[in-house]
């Protein structure tokens, strides 16, 4: 079976001009070359630092953003070559939840307005059916029916993204891409969001993608995780698999990291040392070998490819088995 | 996973929405709006209500009582010719008026249209930017002196000129607003539910422009009441044959040292009105700030 969303080798580079004519001086290579797939109903969260890519490569999918190469098929067709016009059709099937409540909901629309617009965009329901279509998507994300004639600003930050959800949920879509989706939000908040959006997946069947630097949150929602590091992806693992044993030493840094509610359980800490190497420069060899504890000479010259570490479980890292 | 979630008590956050007395606290929190504001109504006033002021025709001749001092007859005295300063003053009010409310309209109207394109069409942006780069070196007077040496005498003309050397700065801001509107994620997730771009300029860009295009327009409006009386006053806008504010300081510029009063009273007229439209764009750029939105 096809997966409902493919991703092949994504490229995003964006060129960075300098001079006083505008050359192109060079690339910031912000995706590199990143391959997953998601399938129907199921929840693939993508990690890593801020600045990793993992925004680009949800805004890549969406097509906010032209990706520079590689292919995303969404139901085996091809989004990224489409023209707009025909592409319009297919947007109706994914759509998207950002991060920031307050800058994501249009401030001089309605909620009514606002949660209305797609459904009118793609055709979906015009008069009773859509009043009562409306009245049900509110329903859905567990706002009062009166909200709809009231403004964005007249609510506080968790029922905003509430309405983000809503409009997301609006046309009927078979992915949404969370990107940030509640890391803006305060915890009790977050986690209602969380929660309701799991709830969600069960009962409507929807595939996420949730793009998040919050592992206690990935590991609370998600089927699949996606590692990210530098604009490529470094691990690839069930839920259960990755937490239980990482394998690639940036995942195991990047658990370790993770707060226990805990203050007297011991455990292994793993600080890396030195920043994130320039995406402008990416470092040769795999990208994770100025920082790596583990690094060793194969990895400053030849960049690891994805392989099975365990069933269900694979990393780019050239570290034997077992380590 | 899933976890039963109270619904958002809503109406205990919320208050009722208050829409009674919201002029009031307007008129309280900025003063010199509302000052801005009446004065303007009551140049408005003036200039539709002229002909019921106790005016006399402001063209009319009376060589007999010419260059008369304030009196009870001529209230702001007579020109060389005899003809009521009064009269004249209110109706080059009319002139005024017009050609600061036209060119606002018609300079933030094209202002919006090139702005609105250049930020949403990279090729045209930058041809267009260059265009409006060359304009705005030319300073808007000379540029508008220019143009009127081009064309007859008239008021349409006038408005035109003017209009022509304000608009580039407007496409400037629109352009500006336009390009941080296009990142902001409301605009993204319309996008991504398929708003085509017509609709999507209409109803997700341009409301969020109207409050910078509306400051704006309002000193647009002042400094075209200003550019008009100039090219008045050089000979080059309005005909001689219309009492407007920068005619009639031309045809007492002769006389300012004994007649000061010719000059004085189109002039104090002039300066009130730029000064409320000013007063008014100030209070308006603080009531729509965002930053100071919550205040309201």
């Amino acid at each position: 079976m096809t997966p409902l969303l493919e991703v092949t080798d994504l490229r995003k580079h964006f060129p960075l001009h300098g001079g006083v004519l505008g050359r192109v001086t060079g690339q910031v290579h912000a995706v590199d070359g990143v391959s997953f797939a998601i399938a129907r109903g199921e929840t693939l969260s993508l990690v890593g630092e801020s600045g990793c890519g993992k925004s680009t490569v949800g805004r890549a999918i969406l097509r906010l953003t032209k990706p520079t190469a590689g292919e995303v098929r969404l139901d085996g067709e091809r989004l990224d070559t489409l023209p707009d016009a025909q592409l319009r059709r297919l947007r109706r099937r994914m759509q998207v939840v950002f991060q920031d409540p307050f800058s994501s909901l249009s401030p001089r629309m309605k909620v009514r307005e606002i949660l209305a617009e797609p459904i009118r965009n793609f055709g979906l329901a015009r008069g009773a059916a859509l009043e009562a279509r409306l009245a049900a998507l509110l329903d859905q994300v567990r706002l009062p029916r009166d909200a709809l004639d009231r403004f964005p600003h007249e609510f506080s930050g968790g029922q905003r993204q509430r309405i983000g959800i809503a409009r997301a949920l609006a046309p009927e879509p078979d992915l949404i891409v969370c990107d940030e989706a509640v890391s803006a939000l305060d915890v009790s908040v977050k986690a209602q969001i969380v929660n309701l959006l799991a709830e969600l997946q069960d009962a409507l069947g929807l595939a996420l993608l949730f793009i998040s630097h919050d592992l206690a949150i990935v590991e609370h929602l998600t089927h699949r995780v996606a590692v990210m590091y530098l604009g490529k992806l470094v691990e690839v693992a069930d839920r259960r698999s990755l937490f239980a044993a990482p394998f690639h030493p940036y995942t195991r840094a990047l658990l370790s990291a993770v707060p226990v509610p805990d203050p007297t359980a011991k455990r292994e800490r793993i600080i890396l040392s030195g920043d994130v190497p320039s995406p402008i420069h990416p470092p040769p060899g795999c990208r994770f070998h100025t920082r790596c504890p583990f690094v060793f000479d194969r990895c400053r010259t030849e960049e690891p490819a994805m392989r099975q570490v365990a069933p269900g479980h694979q990393a780019a890292c050239h570290l034997p088995m077992g380590m | 996973m899933s976890a039963t979630i109270a619904p958002a008590p809503l109406a205990e956050i919320l208050p009722p929405v208050i829409r009674r007395g919201r002029v009031r606290t307007f008129l309280r929190r900025h003063p010199t709006a509302a000052l801005g504001g009446a004065l303007i109504a009551a140049m408005v006033c003036i200039a539709v209500f002229a002909p019921w002021l106790g005016t006399v025709d402001p063209t009319a001749i009376d060589p007999i009582h010419r260059l008369a001092d304030p009196s009870t007859r001529h209230w702001f005295g007579s020109d060389m010719l005899g003809r009521d300063i009064y009269s004249r003053t209110l109706y080059g009010a009319r002139i005024s008026l017009l050609v600061g409310f036209s060119v606002a309209f018609f300079a933030s109207a094209a202002g919006t249209l090139v702005g609105v394109t250049a930020g949403f069409v990279r090729l045209a942006d930058s041809i267009l930017m260059r265009i409006m780069d060359g304009l705005m070196s030319i300073p808007p007077i000379l540029l508008a002196i220019a143009l009127m040496a081009l064309t007859r005498a008239s008021v349409q003309n006038v408005i035109f000129a003017i209009s022509v050397a304000q608009f580039p700065a407007i496409s400037r801001l629109v352009r500006g607003i336009v390009l941080s509107l296009r990142e902001q994620p409301f605009v993204e997730a319309a996008i991504a539910s398929g708003t085509r771009l017509p609709r999507l300029i209409w109803r997700h860009i341009l409301p969020n422009t109207m409050a910078a295009l509306l400051v704006q327009a309002t000193f647009t409006c002042a400094s075209a009441m200003i550019t008009e009386a100039i090219l008045s006053f050089i000979g080059a806008g309005t005909p001689p044959i219309i009492p407007s504010w920068g005619n009639i300081m031309a045809e007492g510029r002769a006389l300012w040292e004994i007649k000061p009063y010719i000059v004085f009273f189109p002039a104090a007229f002039l300066s009130v009105t730029v000064l409320a439209v000013n007063l008014l764009g100030d209070g308006l750029r603080d009531a729509l700030d965002p930053r100071l939105a919550k205040r309201l």
